[in-house]
């Protein structure tokens, strides 16, 4: 496996001369965190769906494009750690100011699908009761996969591999409740061989693997973070 | 997108980890999970039987993981041992990642053992085959370095397997600095350095071997775990032989080299260890006294 000779992570990218770059590196920051942080309201501070989505635009729009990324420090915290004690601290002066925060200037980066992520509270297990970064950390897994899972199947589709990632999805995929089908089923279902079911599993689980390594590479800020982000993901330290 | 559950996002996980080694080994199952990587239980398709897979986590960059997890699997080729987990394969995935391919170790891990009510006697019998394997490495140039219950596997038969070799020493070569180990296990010369020899697993085993006797154990035995894991190697015992050969004396009731005992511990040992011809003796002595009284009247 060949590795990238220079990383440039995404928050690197936000302080680039280049204005396109900038604006790639806030949608994918944005995109990746956007959820996280509105759950987090929700449910770490009870916030109300407007209040929290109010904040979320305010938090990504107006906060932490001017102060917290510039004092990021990589050295000392996780990118993800940070923005979440940033997240709590901005939250706190809100609700010390008792006050409900404008939008950033009118200002919206990326069109944040709040009705959506309100229509996924309701499916949240023992959320509340859950430790702060742990509830954070697994919105942030959800948030990733979810875009890995997009990305996969766009690749899948434009490669003309609809049947591959049918395998993937049905049985890597399958939801709560759902049992899992076996190799034979899946064929038997497909009209595939079970070599054939074998083989498009293992192409799309080696796909997905790279698809979510090279966003977490991404938005980490060093090797050593992204090995520790990748090991705790994929790895023996979940 | 679409909303993704806890339980697939697990399932996700998986299937991102997931080796893809179809062809010849169907995953089945995961084993357990260590410090960099993951050991899946598999069948082998070829040999039609069941064997353990261990990968790597990541395909890091500077390729140190990769090339320790290859070594150890050279070193368990190269340790042809029973009490030592024989390798049937090895190599690269695809992504990076480097797996090899060992027998499937079914049992209990010592510290599982040691953790129920199982009788000394018994305990020290897996003690014993695990020195037979230290000491067979240690003959190849091998030093363990993470000697402790967590890695050592017992068999339904009796049977014992050294594992987790991942940080072992092959001879000096690998002049690595040693952040290895664990405390409690660990000789303080190891911290840091780059090379140790085999007294550090010695210390290691005689902290393992304070677990094994349990609580109340004989000042002979309790002797015999000091001084295999007295903090300046020139006092231990310089080998594992030379521990093992204190073990069998403790166990055949002869004097220990590890320790000074008094007058009446060496009666009491001598009794024990001749307790039968002694009664025997005894009772004639007694008999013979009896009918000399007895024939006088």
């Amino acid at each position: 496996m060949s590795f990238p000779a220079t990383r440039l992570s995404v928050v690197e990218r936000t302080r680039s001369l280049d204005e396109e770059t900038r604006r790639v590196a806030w949608a994918t920051i944005i995109e990746a965190y956007w959820k996280p942080v509105y759950k987090y309201l929700r449910l770490k501070w009870s916030l109300g769906p407007d209040e929290a989505a109010d904040l979320t635009q305010e938090f990504f729009t107006t906060t932490l494009e001017k102060d917290v990324v510039e004092r990021y420090d990589p050295a000392r915290a996780r990118f993800r750690t940070y923005l979440r004690l940033c997240l709590d601290g901005f939250a706190s002066n809100a609700r010390k100011a008792e006050r409900r925060l404008k939008r950033g200037g009118d200002v919206t980066v990326v069109p944040l699908d709040f009705q959506t992520a309100e229509g996924e509270m309701a499916r949240h297990e023992g959320s509340v009761d859950a430790d702060v970064d742990e509830l954070f950390y697994r919105e942030w897994v959800r948030a990733l996969f979810e875009r890995s899972v997009a990305d996969l199947k766009h690749h899948a589709e434009g490669a003309g591999r609809t049947a591959m990632f049918e395998v993937f999805s049905r049985y890597d995929l399958a939801d709560d409740g759902e049992a899992r089908p076996t190799y034979a089923e899946l064929a038997r279902d497909l009209g595939l061989t079970a070599t054939t079911v074998t083989n498009h599993l293992a192409a799309m689980r080696r796909q997905f693997r790279q698809i979510i390594l090279t966003r977490l590479r991404e938005l980490t800020s060093s090797e050593e973070e992204f090995e520790a982000e990748a090991a705790r993901l994929l790895g023996s330290r979940r | 997108m679409s909303w993704i559950s806890d339980r697939a996002i697990d399932r996700l996980r998986d299937a991102a980890a997931w080796p893809g080694l179809d062809d010849r080994y169907a995953i089945t199952g995961v084993a357990g999970r260590g410090g960099m990587g993951t050991v899946y239980v598999a069948h082998d398709r070829v040999l039609d039987r069941e064997v353990a897979v261990k990968v790597l986590d990541l395909a890091d960059q500077k390729g140190s993981r990769a090339a320790r997890l290859t070594r150890e699997a050279h070193i368990l080729a190269r340790l042809d041992h029973p009490g030592i987990v024989p390798v049937h394969d090895a190599g690269v995935l695809p992504d990076g990642r480097a797996f090899y391919v060992m027998k499937l170790v079914s049992g209990r891990r010592l510290d599982e053992v040691l953790a129920g009510s199982s009788p000394q006697a018994l305990r020290l019998d897996l003690f014993a085959r695990v020195l037979e394997a230290v000491a067979f490495a240690h003959a190849h140039g091998v030093v363990h370095r993470d000697l402790k219950p967590e890695n050592i596997m017992a068999g339904s038969f009796g049977e014992v397997f050294v594992m987790d070799w991942g940080v072992a020493q092959d001879g000096t070569a690998d002049a690595e600095p040693a952040i290895v180990g664990t405390p409690g296990f660990m000789p303080p010369e190891q911290e840091g350095a780059h090379v140790v020899d085999a007294r550090a697993d010695v210390y290691a085993l005689g902290a393992v071997l304070a677990q094994v006797m349990g609580t109340d154990p004989a000042p002979a035995l309790a002797a015999i775990a000091g001084k295999a894991r007295h903090p300046d190697p020139r006092l231990r015992y310089q080998s594992v032989e030379e521990l093992s050969a204190d073990l069998v004396r403790f166990r055949s009731q002869e004097r220990v080299s590890a320790y000074q005992e008094s007058l009446f511990e060496r009666g009491l040992r001598f009794y024990r260890r001749y307790e039968l011809p002694i009664l025997l003796l005894v009772a004639y002595i007694v008999m013979r006294f009896v009918l000399m009284v007895a024939g006088g009247v």
